[in-house]
């Protein structure tokens, strides 16, 4: 292996292929069978990934809208990028987004792993509550919204009855999804409940990753289980937690279903997260030259958070 | 000679029966297809087009989008030049962008090769629905539904002794169809949070949808009233003082006002559907919502008959309400032009018309609409006439989804989300408006 780690893709691909089949195929030398594989795959990246990505950079520098192709094409410079940067409407929307994803990736990260550690015990019936705890995760993002709708509704909505149950108000004396102060809390508490066992299911790995003669050795050298958690659980599993926040924070990062499900931006523009905002700027106002370098900003932006924290936690793994 | 000469005559009218009946034979194994919202009077077109398959031997498909998503697929559809639809009933706003960008076909030289005459429908409907731009005689559409804001009432409630002695107690008036706004936000405020039956009901189920066009198609209803105008009458696109005036702040507040006393609890994203849930579970005693519902309302086992009434919405200083409604229009990508054509030629005519109003359908022929007997043919026929005289549109520019979208978060963050002031809203709304207006070059 340390031997081809000098070679190319094709080269290695070259390589691996069975010799049988290559014997089969007259007339081409093995690196040309490794092409005709790799070639469909990498057309179709090209097709699906890059085209478009190269197509949306051209856009961004233009006043181009799809919903009128008789108009003339300009290029416009920079002037998408900055009027995107300078409108308060987009800061308003990035706010919102950096606010959800910000709490969201907090509450997900300590019940997800406070859940993980409790699983971990083995338990009688351990196996039956992480099979019910990962059920909201299963559902389709569509049916949760539609779900939640119903359960948020002040009149017949379980969740305001409960509320009600707990606390004494009477159950429509507040709605969840139209009072500004609400409305975003419920987007927050709907998106935890559903991928909360996501955040689980990849600490309960790290946990489980954990040799137990770390444990023994803790045990024997009179390590409280408080002193263990902190100096063993804690940290072996932090690259596995980090993993966790990467995959949520950007896959919140791009909210678009639930939001628009629940509230839809609304009330006003409480909950308007910045996907919200991009789509009808790229398919209700049909500006798809703004569009694109709005797009590209928030590719760039998930792009080098992403970037600076693998190198985050690629430390933590080093130590 | 002779002889030769009706020969060639005979010959003449035989090859032309034959091109004629290649030619319908062509057109008797076609499939066209009408795209449009899926709602109640899509069903009646679905009965009323079969009349035209049998006519023609042309089969028609249909595809029918909810409304929440029919401007987004629709639209889509037509910018990216589809060939799903030979015929669009395209909503009136769509129809500056659909004729400046050549996706509809213009039909005047059909009208006037057909003999169909545009005179012969409804002056406001045409000029919602047909003509780009406006106010000239160019003809992208012929109007197809009539529609119009209006509302709907709990006639059973209202008729109820003790009701009616408390209301005019309180109020000096008797519990009746509202006259003014003022008058129907005091019957929302007296059915609000009242038990009847055992059941607390509400006010008025009124339009505050955010992500389409919900939020504005209701608050339109108040600011038309209340002397909202678009723009200076002598200057095109002058705003400033017309937007908002005072007059039009005073709309706006009332309408905060009607959805902050009135409607049930968490109204805040609610248009048609949510509005006929609202109402057909006898939740609300007044429903704002479009004329072309009515048919279906008047039919329901549980609120409709004898339960329900209907009014036109109400004026204030002026009259006014919001228009809804669609023309039929000929894609211009469709391979099945002249099939597309026959069907709005057979449209036109006023039988079909008549059957299409008995179906379901909102006609907007004179021929259906000025018959004297039309005012008896339902109970809401006269009410709809009385709305179509006093319709007004919102924007039908090419840019008209931009303006849009800058009402619904303005007056949304006011109206819903309790933010900044009417006024606020207002002048906000003649800053995003002018900067599309000078984006478009029209300013």
């Amino acid at each position: 292996m340390t031997e081809q780690t000098g070679l190319s893709l094709i080269d290695r691909a070259a390589l691996v292929t069975p010799p049988s089949l290559a014997r089969r195929v007259h007339g081409l030398s093995e690196r040309a069978i490794a092409w005709v594989f790799i070639t469909p795959t990498m057309l179709l990246l090209l097709a699906i990934n890059i085209f478009p990505l190269i197509w949306t950079i051209w856009l961004s520098f233009t006043n181009y809208r799809a919903n009128r192709p008789n108009a003339p094409v300009l290029n416009v410079g920079l002037s998408n990028y900055q009027s995107i940067l300078t409108d308060p409407d987009v800061w308003a929307a990035m706010t919102v987004t950096a606010r959800f994803v910000f709490w969201t990736m907090l509450i997900q990260t300590v019940l997800g792993f406070t859940l993980a550690w409790l699983i971990d015990k083995k338990f009688r019936g351990h196996g039956l509550w992480t099979t019910l705890i990962l059920l909201p995760m299963m559902l389709s993002p569509a049916v949760v919204g539609n779900f939640w709708t119903f359960l948020y509704q002040p009149q017949i909505g379980l969740f305001n009855y409960v509320v009600a149950a707990m606390t004494g108000v009477p159950p429509s004396s507040f709605q969840m999804l139209a009072q500004v102060p609400l409305a975003p809390w419920a987007i927050v508490i709907v998106d935890s409940w559903m991928w909360t066992p996501y955040v689980m299911l990849i600490c309960l790995a790290g946990l489980r990753s954990i040799p137990d003669y770390i444990y023994e050795a803790a045990e024997v050298d009179r390590a409280s289980p408080w002193r263990q958690f902190w100096s063993i659980t804690l940290p072996m599993a932090l690259p596995f937690i980090m993993l966790a926040v990467l995959f949520r924070g950007i896959e919140n990062f791009k909210m678009f279903d639930m939001v628009n499900l629940l509230t839809g931006g609304g009330p006003g523009s409480t909950t308007e997260v910045a996907s919200i905002t991009l789509k009808r700027e790229a398919f209700e106002k049909w500006r798809t030259g703004y569009s694109s370098a709005f797009a590209i900003i928030l590719f760039v932006t998930v792009f080098g958070l992403a970037n600076i924290y693998v190198k985050a936690l690629n430390r933590v793994k080093s130590r | 000679m002779k002889v030769l000469r009706n020969f060639a005559l005979t010959a003449a009218v035989a090859a032309g029966m034959a091109l004629c009946a290649s030619a319908s034979a062509r057109a008797e194994g076609k499939t066209i297809t009408l795209c449009w919202a899926a709602w109640d009077p899509a069903n009646a077109l679905v009965e009323l087009s079969k009349d035209f398959t049998a006519k023609t031997g042309v089969n028609m498909k249909f595809e029918f989008v909810p409304w929440p998503n029919f401007a987004d697929r629709m639209l889509n559809e037509l910018n990216s030049k589809g060939k799903l639809c030979d015929l669009m009933i395209g909503d009136s706003q769509w129809i500056g962008g659909a004729a400046e960008n050549g996706q509809y076909v213009k039909l005047n030289d059909f009208f006037d090769k057909e003999g169909i005459k545009i005179s012969d429908f409804m002056p406001a409907t045409v000029l919602g629905y047909a003509e780009w731009p406006k106010g000239t005689p160019n003809y992208w559409a012929l109007p197809a539904m009539g529609d119009a804001n209006g509302w709907t009432y709990r006639k059973d409630w209202f008729s109820r002794p003790e009701l009616k002695e408390e209301f005019k107690k309180k109020y000096g008036r008797d519990l009746d169809v509202p006259k003014t706004q003022m008058e129907l936000k005091d019957i929302a405020e007296f059915f609000q949070n009242r038990v009847i039956d055992g059941k607390t009901v509400y006010g008025a189920a009124i339009f505050t949808e955010r992500g389409s066009e919900g939020i504005t198609m209701g608050v339109t209803n108040a600011l038309y009233p209340f002397g909202f105008k678009y723009q200076n009458p002598a200057k095109p696109y002058d705003m400033q003082g017309f937007v908002n005036s005072d007059d039009a702040v005073k709309g706006l507040e009332f309408y905060k006002a009607l959805y902050k006393c009135c409607t049930p609890p968490g109204y805040s994203n609610g248009y048609m559907q949510e509005g006929l849930d609202a109402f057909k579970s006898g939740q609300v005693a007044l429903q704002m919502n479009w004329f072309a519902f009515f048919p279906g309302l008047y039919k329901d086992p549980n609120v409709g008959g004898d339960k329900i009434g209907f009014f036109v919405n109400p004026q204030q200083k002026e009259k006014g309400s919001q228009l809804g409604g669609q023309g039929i229009s000929v894609v211009a990508y469709s391979p099945n032009r002249a099939e597309a054509l026959a069907y709005i030629k057979w449209f036109a005519a006023l039988d079909t018309q008549k059957k299409w109003w008995a179906l379901g359908g909102y006609s907007c022929h004179k021929g259906v609409l000025n018959d004297p007997n039309f005012k008896n043919t339902a109970p809401f026929a006269a009410d709809f006439l009385v709305a179509m005289d006093q319709v007004v549109d919102f924007w039908a520019e090419p840019s008209y989804a931009q303006l849009l979208l800058a009402m619904q978060k303005r007056v949304h963050d006011y109206v819903v989300a309790d933010q900044g002031t009417a006024k606020g809203a207002l002048d906000g709304l003649i800053s995003d408006w002018t900067k599309v207006f000078k984006e478009d070059g029209k300013i």
